[in-house]
């Protein structure tokens, strides 16, 4: 037990950061994928982890493969790509899905090119899958920043993200809130990837997102526990991802991603809200 | 009398073309007024107008200082399938007091129950919100009005889709709110109704056909005017030439 379990945790470094920076993502992303999933914008990260390659392809170009400008690129264009969306649904008669497909498609376009002008498709992998077994302090550090500022966001605008969710022409009648939370929330979710990105890649980022917070909707009727459990199956999947990877030496991204899965789908299946429990006590029910 | 609300020569549209015309007039306070007029004659656009929602095309709408408005739209934006509870929902009306970081006492749960079980959904609290009925959530919807505290509060057809009894305790609300000299507009389509209890009525065919006296307002003559308003837009409508405000620029249905 202790060997297959806690020793390779125990006895190596890089066992050791990558579960410290997949906890630390899990904490962050987990809470904003719940709020994503509510707001039916789940692939709103799917689309803004392709829409960051041209940033940290630019940063790549630049600086050959360092961690800190490849993520100052993603989260420039990141940012523009959220914003610019964010601000086209808000003002013009265009839904936010149109407007985001299309400015990351550009920006997935350019980003492409940039790849492909000068790198090998060997460093484009490593962009868009990541190496979780290599963090080093910058992408430590960097990652334990996000996590700081994603919670204290969230903590902070909490109210509002609810109210935001929930009634937001009653939230604008009450506050002029709605538009700032609204691109608070856009730039957590563009932070969160651009973190996961040199652990997972931009591609597999967006799973550590989404899949929790899609499992914990099989289980909760509420937000609060929703993120908590969300958080939980993320830390889970992480460290069962990272001991799979190590013990039948695959790539630690997908085999993270893949746990977060198998815990999606036994959700599905067993939640309390998931298809045993529905189509079970369909039948039964209370006079009154 | 003091004036809670008025209109100067108050123009409300969407895309250039006039819903609300030229309003002029005062609202006092603690009036109850009942807003009504054929669809599309500019009643939700008036209170959308007058909460904020949507900024005039000319003209301007003053609220006396320290109004607190609580709006309850007709078409809510509200998400149902969003995983909240009754009481959760409610407490969405401790915003003007609490705002976003403010904690929510045990007085103010107080007042989030006694809110419920003023508009009849004692015992509610914990449930779901997508298990509601259309007439449970309007009075929840309800019941957040109360929490607000507000003393300008603007209904768009609040009695959508709740029944007679609920109506007629709902009503004894609104009128004790008057009772607080809390000022209210409510849009409604019952003219019965608007007769027993609303004292002023305000009628609207995207202008102001008649306002004032119940019983005046609501003169055969006045509805039949009312009646013949056209409620689609002309796109050959002149422009306004009423007055000249700087920004003055929408289009006129004529009136068929």
């Amino acid at each position: 037990m202790y060997a297959f379990f806690l020793a390779p945790f125990v006895e190596f470094s890089f066992m050791q950061r990558a579960a410290l920076g997949a906890i630390m993502l899990s904490i962050g992303a987990c809470p904003v994928g719940v709020f994503l999933m509510l707001r039916r914008m789940s692939l709103t990260g799917d689309a803004m982890a392709h829409a960051i390659l041209p940033g940290a392809a630019v940063g790549f170009l630049i600086y050959g493969l360092e961690i800190v400008p490849m993520t100052i690129g993603g989260l420039v264009i990141g940012m523009i790509v959220a914003l610019g969306a964010g601000a086209v649904s808000r003002f013009t008669v265009q839904k936010e899905d149109a407007s985001l497909a299309a400015f990351y498609l550009i920006s997935l376009a350019f980003g492409v090119l940039l790849v492909s002008w000068r790198g090998s498709s060997v460093d484009l992998m490593h962009v868009l899958f990541g190496t979780v077994l290599a963090l080093n302090n910058d992408a430590l550090i960097l990652i334990a920043m996000i996590f700081v500022i994603t919670l204290v966001s969230m903590a902070v605008f909490w109210r509002a993200l609810v109210a935001e969710c929930l009634d937001p022409l009653f939230l604008r009648s009450v506050s002029g809130l709605g538009s700032v939370v609204h691109f608070v929330f856009l730039g957590l979710v563009v932070l969160n990837l651009v973190g996961g990105f040199q652990a997972l890649g931009t591609l597999l980022s967006v799973g550590l997102m989404m899949l929790p917070a899609a499992a914990a909707r099989f289980w909760c009727h509420r937000v609060w526990p929703m993120c908590c459990l969300a958080v939980a199956i993320g830390i889970a999947s992480s460290l069962s991802g990272l001991l799979f990877s190590y013990h039948a030496s695959l790539p630690s991204g997908p085999a993270i991603i893949l746990s977060a899965g198998v815990a999606y789908l036994v959700s599905l299946v067993f939640g309390s809200r998931g298809i045993i429990a529905t189509q079970i006590s369909t039948r039964r029910h209370r006079a009154a | 009398m003091t004036a809670c609300l008025t209109f100067q020569d108050l123009t409300l549209g969407y895309n250039g073309h006039a819903a609300v015309h030229h309003l002029n007039g005062t609202v006092p306070v603690g009036s109850l007024t009942a807003v009504v007029g054929a669809n599309g004659s500019g009643k939700s656009t008036l209170m959308k107008g007058i909460s904020g929602l949507l900024k005039p095309i000319s003209g301007r709408v003053t609220v006396s200082a320290d109004t607190r408005i609580a709006y309850l739209p007709q078409m809510s934006e509200l998400d149902r399938s969003f995983p909240a509870r009754v009481i959760d929902l409610v407490s969405l009306g401790l915003w003007p007091r609490r705002g976003l970081l403010g904690r929510h006492t045990a007085q103010d749960r107080d007042v989030l129950l006694q809110a419920l079980s003023a508009v009849g959904l004692e015992g509610f609290e914990k449930r779901a919100i997508d298990t509601l009925s259309g007439g449970q959530l309007q009075r929840a919807l309800f019941a957040r009005v109360l929490v607000q505290d507000a003393n300008l509060i603007l209904l768009d057809e609040p009695f959508n889709a709740v029944d007679m009894k609920t109506v007629t305790d709902l009503v004894a609300l609104v009128k004790h709110w008057q009772g607080e000299n809390r000022t209210v507009l409510a849009v409604l389509h019952d003219y019965d109704l608007v007769r027993a209890h609303f004292p002023t009525a305000l009628l609207l065919a995207r202008e102001a056909i008649a306002w004032g006296d119940t019983m005046d307002t609501l003169k055969p003559e006045n509805l039949l005017r009312a009646r013949r308003f056209h409620e689609g837009w002309d796109e050959d409508a002149p422009w306004c030439a009423a007055n000249s405000a700087p920004g003055h620029d929408h289009a006129h249905s004529k009136v068929a």
